[in-house]
């Protein structure tokens, strides 16, 4: 689950990171009131959506008169936000953060992630505070700078200064860096983030160390803890179909082509997803039903798929394992009846009671194409859109 | 011979009265040698009842003694899985075997660093589990589409281990044991470890390895496999499609040197002397051609 920066800011600033003083404003009326607040002479305009890149789109400005923080309120609140995290499509912007500004004088990268390898959370920092921390590891490597974290220890002092010399903090300014790297960790931890970066770190004229953006997501396994976060969950910049999926259990994503898939299982869901492509088409969503996959579910899946106006065919591939493949049928069956399915349908089934569900499907009376393997499947939808054979790419 | 377990291991099941926990220690006992193998359940507020005739036991360590046990399967929910994970590792079982799905990432991260310097081996979270068919089969995967042979297979994915146990079987080849570590971050076994068992075992002619995206557990087992491996491996890597990912899939593949596509990991199974397709059809038929 992702939050907006000010929410993010407003963990960060429970563990002790120190941000700029700001408000969330949801009316170019409330963003006059902040800047008001704030006081000062220059304030800064900033966008919330859930994506990056939000700057160079134009959602952030740098006001220098409450006429300016009025005239960019209203310039931003109701924008379609385009960044290269946003896709074409873009994001409405809804929410504000009003800011005082800050007089940067450095801009530095502190990121945290859980590495695979080592098992333990990692910190990574760079003196190229601003750029994507993706761009440095491609062309600078070397000044990204990596701490794999003991989970008894915590980030230790001494590792928190040696990291902020690295990445070229002012020495009068180590304590408050280490203190919040310190606090970022503790921020990750006890929250259950996966990750969390502060791009930039700035290091102000007089020396301050302020994140002055936070990003933070959190690990879904692990909300059932944080009722505080998950009351900061903003469906506005989710996916619908996500969200509709997740009522009933389903993983869904959305994609770009033209083939829905309907699988068991999230491996197996990724490899039908590849045939599809071999076969020279592209699948239209990830769509892993889970272990029991129920009439319920099924019904709703199709009704999902369908509802992407994109979709032309339907790829249903299930392993039958300890869910047979009879009761899967029957749930295919009932779906496609309900949605008066309009457009092919290809089912593989392999596994347990599997001749059983080949017989219910051809005596449906539905217009069900069937399949033996995943590639014959992938070969028949394709086909089905196209209306003609197809080899693979 | 085989790996991990066979037809003398004594498996407990912690969360042996939850619902998914009956139902599977149900099917696992109905499996070949399962009646035999299951003898324990662990759940502190029932010790001393039984699940249909198995001794439900209050901690672990008491139904270890009590059964020498010596194998843990865990089907708690996700909140207490991390703590039922080091019950077992406390009282030095050889190896536990966690189904449970959505454990959080921290608990993992707190239970891995615990099991260090310890004797347990860990499989999942998150994971179908482990079978040596006709033997003993522990853990969730449907035992019935499996046979006695000679093939190894390791996956990160519950149905597509069952995909290509499926194509074995329509070739007529055995396994030896299929392993599913499981699809989490923070896991136990990894591709690597079990490759080094199935490298050891007199039983395994030729692995299979099943791989995901992210991560570069496959890119250290093709290379340790390059260097150490003396049978025959082929590969699948699922997500050649997948979307080029959320950002924290990027910057935790920032930490593993860049890597973690498919299209990265197969190239360096290919490096390193691994048959791969792209085709997750045709899994088996190129083992077949290899062997």
């Amino acid at each position: 689950m992702n939050v907006h920066e000010y929410q993010g800011k407003e963990i960060l600033r429970r563990f002790g990171v120190a941000t700029p003083r700001g408000f969330p404003c949801f009316s170019v009326a409330e963003a006059d009131a902040a800047a008001r607040e704030l006081g000062g002479k220059v304030w800064v305009v900033k966008a919330q959506i859930h994506a990056g890149g939000r700057g160079k789109g134009g959602g952030v400005k740098v006001a220098k008169s409450l006429q300016e923080v009025h005239d960019f309120a209203s310039k931003i609140l109701g924008m379609t936000l385009i960044t290269h995290q946003t896709g074409p499509e873009g994001r409405l912007v809804k929410r504000l953060l009003v800011e005082e500004g800050a007089d940067i004088r450095k801009e530095l990268y502190v990121g945290m992630v859980v590495d695979r390898g080592t098992q333990r959370v990692t910190l990574m920092a760079s003196s190229e505070g601003g750029m994507e921390i993706e761009e440095v590891a491609a062309h600078q490597p070397e000044k990204i700078h990596k701490v794999a974290i003991d989970p008894d220890s915590g980030l230790t002092d001494s590792q928190g200064a040696e990291v902020a010399r690295k990445i070229g903090v002012p020495d009068a300014s180590v304590p408050q860096a280490c203190k919040l790297m310190q606090g970022l960790y503790r921020a990750f931890v006890e929250c259950d983030a996966s990750l969390a970066e502060i791009n930039p770190l700035i290091i102000t004229g007089k020396g301050e160390v302020l994140a002055l953006d936070a990003k933070l997501n959190f690990d879904s396994n692990a909300l059932f803890r944080h009722s505080d976060i998950v009351a900061m969950r903003d469906l506005d910049e989710e996916d619908p179909a996500e969200v509709e999926a997740s009522k009933f259990d389903l993983s869904y994503i959305s994609l770009g082509g033209n083939i829905g898939c309907l699988v068991n299982g999230a491996g197996l869901a990724m490899a039908t997803m590849d045939t599809i492509k071999l076969f020279g088409a592209e699948p239209a969503n990830f769509l892993d039903v889970g272990g029991g996959a129920t009439t319920q579910k099924v019904t709703e899946a199709f009704k999902l798929m369908l509802k992407n106006p994109a979709v032309k065919g339907i790829l249903v591939n299930i392993f039958g394992g300890i869910m047979r493949c009879d009761t899967i049928a029957e749930g295919v069956i009932a779906a496609a009846k309900e949605v008066k399915l309009s457009v092919p349908l290809v089912v593989r089934m392999r596994g347990t009671n599997e001749e059983l569900g080949k017989k219910a499907l051809q005596e449906s009376g539905l217009p069900i194409i069937s399949a033996d393997t995943m590639a014959d499947a992938a070969k028949k939808i394709v086909a089905a859109v196209n209306e003609k054979p197809v080899q693979p790419s | 011979m085989s790996i991990l377990i066979d037809k003398n291991t004594r498996v407990m099941t912690q969360g042996i009265t939850g619902k998914t926990g009956a139902f599977h220690t149900r099917l696992c006992r109905e499996y070949a040698n399962g009646k035999e193998c299951f003898v324990a359940g662990v759940n502190p507020s029932k010790a001393g009842e039984n699940f249909e005739g198995i001794p439900i036991y209050g901690t672990v360590r008491e139904a270890k003694e009590q059964t020498g046990a010596t194998v843990s399967v865990i089907y708690v929910p996700p909140p207490f899985a991390a703590g039922a994970i080091d019950e077992a590792v406390d009282a030095d079982l050889d190896l536990v075997i966690c189904i449970t799905e959505g454990v959080p990432v921290r608990d993992m991260i707190a239970t891995r660093h615990r099991m260090r310097g310890k004797k347990t081996l860990l499989v999942g979270p998150n994971c179908p589990g482990v079978i040596t068919p006709d033997e003993i089969k522990i853990g969730i995967m449907p035992g019935h589409i499996h046979k006695k042979g000679r093939i190894g297979v390791v996956s990160r994915s519950g149905t597509l281990t069952y995909e290509a146990v499926g194509q074995l079987m329509d070739l007529g080849l055995g396994q030896s044991t299929c392993v599913g570590i499981g699809g989490d971050p923070v896991n136990g076994l990894k591709h690597i470890d079990v490759m080094r068992l199935f490298n050891d075992d007199p039983q395994t002619d030729a692995v299979i390895m099943v791989g995901e995206i992210g991560g570069d557990d496959e890119e250290n087992c093709a290379r340790w496999v390059k260097a150490h491996m003396k049978k025959p491996v082929v590969g699948f890597i699922a997500g050649v499609t997948a979307p080029p990912g959320k950002r924290m899939g990027h910057a935790g593949a920032i930490i593993s040197g860049g890597k973690g596509t498919a299209n990265e990991k197969l190239a360096v199974m290919e490096e390193c002397g691994i048959k791969t397709t792209r085709n997750p059809s045709e899994m088996a038929a190129l083992l077949k051609s290899v062997l």
